[in-house]
């Protein structure tokens, strides 16, 4: 019995994504017509109602981040769709794109409709320049029919989406980074008040959601909220689409109601390990996410459940690790890209990455220090504390998590 | 910035101008599209790149300090001041790639060209640079040629076969 199931996804593979008819022969904009029958709170109560939470990492309440957005005050507010998906082993916004991109369009029109947006911007990261045409084809032609411009469909509201293009930052997935972006500037964060809710993409209230929180709007929409929660748990309500990779035998991604155990995904719906090795850890949510053991694969895969054994859903990203890796390999892996990426504006990402990673390639090599361990523990707690941005206060959840489930891993060689 | 020399001063004739005149115009002279610009006018570049003169010439079409321009193009991965190749090939070193086996698709792209990573060959036309995760774990281990994605290349001979389509 497939275990995998179909609500965000269930337009996957039914129309061609290039061709609004198609997706008109569907049934497709049935849920903006719906939604602009409706009134900002009715949604945002659907909204609370499903208890979505943020899918890009952060898990904030979609509902609760609408209602705010709404009541700041402003006549001229905008909409970022946040398709900067940068998280290693995160690729699930790239399928909606792909299969299903009238339906985060629509996603993105609710939200502005639910807000009092006039403007709907799209930060589609570089690495995705080959879904550019598709979306711009797919905005033109909502256009010309309609669904974008002044008085959608008779409703009096006016919204405009528009496209740009990232450049290879994996910072630019934090809100106020990619704001400075889209700006035309070097992709730096924000220090925060004044928050980007209230003062964000040229100073203007500006709600940011991700691709797939904006899918699920849409999704909700048609079918009702009942439909929707129906799937998952009792504090884990709805479906989730997983980025399963790694050391696994069927790789892809894959919409799965919340609950199933990590070895259910695993095992049933990525077909097992990779040559039938065994499975050593897993990595949850990107590299800013934590790692957990083989131990505790039996873990029902919910915010709750997961929160439970120190992990979290972040991204949804799964990324499985078999016994012919080290994990030291892994972190250092982890901590080279974190280098990489760091913006350099804060002091505490910056050398606190850099200083981390001397002790990690120390470990690696196996000439570690005995005061090693517990310095780079040091370091990454102030980090996680007092760096800048999401980026600094994540990098180091795979070395913390990496030495809470692998202490020996990480034992000092005596006599040194 | 250090690489730009007189030599590459031949870059910006008239029908390049014209060319990125276009881009600007496409893109409203809209001094918020800057990153797209630059993308798109490197793009248009042999070698894939943005040389100083055409920063200088965008700096001033636009009206946007030559200053905030290399601010831009030096912060993005995706974007360089200094001459790339006519195939950029990228090899993803994201940790899905490297625990699905990279080393050996490291190792056949060196051998293959000829060259180590972050290097160009000596004709200029192909360069391998070390990127970050660009989403295809799905089918890692991965590259990207000219920004074009290729993926499950587990052996020697099926990364040759993806090169043999870049002569």
């Amino acid at each position: 019995m497939s275990k995998t199931v179909s609500f965000i996804t269930e337009n996957f593979g039914k129309y061609d994504p290039k061709s609004i008819a198609s997706y008109e022969a569907i049934g497709g904009f049935t849920a903006i017509k719906k939604a602009l029958a409706m009134s900002s709170n009715e949604i945002i109560e659907m909204a609370k109602a499903a208890a979505i939470k943020g899918r890009g990492g952060a898990a904030y309440d979609t509902g609760r981040k609408w209602s705010q957005a709404a009541s700041v005050p402003g006549t001229n507010k905008v909409v970022i769709c946040n398709a900067d998906e940068g998280e290693p082993c995160t690729f699930k916004d790239r399928s909606i794109i792909q299969n299903d991109p009238f339906r985060l369009l629509e996603g993105m029109i609710i939200a502005g409709y639910t807000v009092g947006a006039q403007n709907g911007y799209i930060y589609l990261r570089e690495e995705y320049r080959h879904l550019r045409e598709l979306l711009k084809g797919a905005i033109d032609q909502m256009k010309a029919k309609g669904y974008l411009g002044n008085n959608i469909l008779g409703s009096g509201f006016n919204y405009s989406i528009h496209l740009y293009s990232g450049a290879g930052a994996y910072v630019c997935g934090e809100g106020s980074t990619l704001i400075e972006s889209i700006e035309g500037k070097s992709g730096r964060p924000r220090i925060k008040p004044p928050f980007i809710k209230e003062c964000g993409l040229f100073q203007l209230p500006t709600l940011v959601n991700n691709v797939e929180t904006l899918a699920i709007a849409t999704a909700m929409m048609t079918h009702g909220t009942a439909d929707y929660v129906a799937y998952g748990t009792e504090k884990s309500p709805g479906t989730k689409i997983i980025s399963l990779a790694g050391n696994v035998k069927k790789p892809g991604t894959y919409e799965i109601p919340f609950g199933l155990t990590l070895r259910e995904i695993i095992y049933d719906i990525g077909g097992g390990i990779t040559n039938d090795n065994e499975l050593k850890f897993f990595q949850l949510g990107g590299a800013s996410g934590k790692i957990g053991s083989a131990a505790v694969v039996d873990t029902p895969y919910t915010y709750e459940d997961l929160a439970k054994v120190g992990l979290t859903v972040g991204s949804g990203g799964i990324l499985v690790v078999d016994e012919r890796t080290r994990v030291i390999d892994f972190v250092k892996s982890i901590q080279d890209f974190f280098i990489h990426e760091s913006c350099g504006k804060c002091t505490p990402c910056r050398e606190g990455n850099r200083q981390i990673s001397k002790i990690v390639d120390r470990f690696v090599a196996g000439d570690q220090k005995s005061d090693d361990l517990a310095t780079a523990e040091r370091f990454a707690n102030i980090m996680s504390n007092c760096a800048f941005c999401g980026l600094g206060e994540t990098a180091q959840s795979a070395l913390l998590s990496a030495i809470k489930y692998f202490p020996e891993e990480f034992g000092v060689k005596g006599g040194n | 910035m250090s690489s730009s020399n007189a030599t590459t001063f031949e870059v910006l004739d008239k029908d390049l101008a014209k060319k990125i005149d276009t881009i600007i115009a496409n893109n409203d002279s809209n001094s918020t599209k800057l990153v797209g610009i630059l993308l798109e006018v490197q793009d248009i570049i042999p070698k894939q790149y943005v040389p100083l003169e055409v920063s200088a010439y965008i700096s001033q079409k636009m009206n946007i300090p030559l200053s905030r321009i290399y601010d831009v193009i030096s912060f993005y991965a995706a974007l360089s001041d200094v001459p790339r190749a006519d195939y950029v090939v990228q090899l993803c070193d994201s940790v899905v790639c490297k625990v699905t086996g990279n080393t050996d698709l490291k190792d056949s792209l060196q051998d293959l060209l000829g060259i180590g990573i972050n290097e160009i060959t000596p004709d200029g036309k192909y360069a391998i640079e070390s990127t970050a995760c660009f989403g295809a774990c799905d089918i890692a281990p991965a590259i990207r040629v000219n920004g074009k994605v290729h993926g499950h290349l587990t052996s020697r001979e099926k990364v040759k076969q993806v090169l043999d389509n870049y002569k």
